[in-house]
């Protein structure tokens, strides 16, 4: 499904990684790893199309993404380090408005049902402004729950995350990755699996494993 | 995509009546702006009335640039407009329902309080509504051609400062015509007709080709 070859990528005059080829199939999470600066989340970001790097090419079911750019977003689902939520809108409303620039058609039952599963109940009508810095993470993942992106790309989804939320997103990418989907994910978590593999891929100064 | 269009608009909307003072410093900077001429240069008619629609429209400009500075610096910051980069959608729609959101929290509601503030100009009737009508035509354009100047300094620091200099010679034009026309309009009523077939010509130009072009500058500006 996710073909990389060759991907280099540069901060300046500084080499973050080079020769980066990996070819991904569905039910697969890839959890990539490294040090602080050893570029996970600008080879995240290269994936998704939202950096262009320097050398190599992302393919997505076999075209170039930067040739398929829309189709490819709309099969991807892009989690970063800012939640991406409005502190003057309600969590429900930020919900919203992501499920419609997503291009889902979706009644607000669902919604509300999506945070309240998040443990978000009682919070849905508040600006998120107002909540903790996990409850916003919260609120920021419900979409995960809506989304129906076979490709999810989560940068260090886990911060900020209390036990139980930890617990409960753990379990949402093993039933994406179970149900015939794609994880890229970085992070200092392991995810355990119900079925599907894992594949590791480490940044950095020690050896990479494929 | 008309959808996504009213969403993305909506959502600008409502956050800035959930923020209202974003939106009345721009309006009061206007009001204010326009309100010292007359103070600084004394009552007399005919020095007013030739003053008047060159200061209206530049405090129009000066005011809509100040809002353009965070058309898309809130969205950076807190991550959505990277959503917004990562949708389906093509984001010139996005840009541009961004940019109609702008024109409707700070570009209509000058045209609304042009009379008003005319009137401390002693300009004829006729020529007020030369001056509304002008910057109806005229401040669309300001906020599409500052879209572009947003996106090309987002994140940058002294970004404003940039924005300003970017912008404002591109501004140029739609001064000339927008102040020309209410200038003409004093003279005689017919006269003003080509100036406002210029400024037509200048909404449609931005218009088609200011949301692609801020579209791909967001794009450079997220690397």
């Amino acid at each position: 499904m996710l073909e990389v070859s060759d991907l280099e990528c540069r901060r300046g005059d500084r080499l973050l990684f080079s020769g980066i080829s990996f070819s991904l199939e569905t039910g697969t999470l890839l959890h990539v790893r490294g040090r602080n600066g050893s570029g996970k989340t600008t080879l995240l970001r290269a994936l998704c199309g939202l950096y262009t790097p320097d050398a190599g090419t992302v393919r997505w079911k076999g075209e170039d993404t930067r040739r398929l750019r829309e189709d490819f977003h709309a099969d991807t689902l892009f989690f970063g380090h800012s939640n991406g939520i409005k502190g003057d809108l309600t969590a429900v409303e930020n919900l919203r408005v992501s499920a419609i620039l997503d291009g889902d058609r979706l009644q607000d039952p669902m919604l509300w049902e999506a945070l309240e599963q998040m443990g978000l109940a009682g919070f849905e009508d508040l600006p998120t402004r107002m909540l903790s810095q996990g409850q916003k993470k919260r609120v920021a993942l419900a979409r995960l729950l809506l989304s129906k992106a076979p490709l999810w790309v989560l940068d260090e989804p886990f911060t900020a995350l209390d036990l139980d939320a930890v617990d409960r997103l753990q379990r949402l990418i093993a039933q994406h990755v179970a149900d015939k989907g794609l994880a890229i994910l970085t992070t200092h978590q392991e995810v355990a699996l119900t079925s599907g593999q894992i594949r590791r891929l480490h940044l950095g100064a020690e050896p990479r494993e494929d | 995509m008309w959808r996504v269009y009213f969403c993305i608009l909506g959502r600008d909307i409502r956050l800035a009546m959930r923020r209202r003072t974003d939106v009345l410093t721009t309006l009061f900077f206007f009001l204010i702006v326009v309100s010292l001429f007359p103070l600084g240069v004394g009552t007399e008619k005919p020095m007013l009335r030739t003053l008047g629609p060159g200061v209206i429209w530049v405090a129009a400009l000066l005011a809509s640039m100040l809002a353009l500075e965070r058309l898309f610096a809130a969205d950076f910051e807190d991550g959505t407009l990277e959503q917004m980069l990562m949708t389906p959608q093509p984001l010139a729609v996005l840009v541009l329902a961004k940019v109609t959101a702008h024109w409707l929290l700070t570009g209509l509601p000058l045209v609304v309080m042009a009379p008003l503030v005319g009137l401390q100009y002693q300009l004829p009737d006729a020529s007020l509504g030369v001056m509304m009508l002008s910057l109806l035509a005229g401040t669309p354009v300001l906020s599409l051609l500052g879209a572009i100047g947003a996106a090309l300094t987002l994140g940058l620091r002294g970004g404003g400062i940039l924005l300003a200099l970017l912008i404002l010679p591109l501004y140029i034009p739609v001064l000339v015509y927008g102040a020309g026309a209410v200038t003409v309009s004093a003279i005689d009523l017919a006269d003003t007709q080509p100036y406002f077939s210029l400024l037509g010509a200048f909404l449609l130009l931005a218009l088609f080709l200011s949301p692609p072009a801020a579209a791909a500058a967001l794009r450079i500006a997220m690397e």
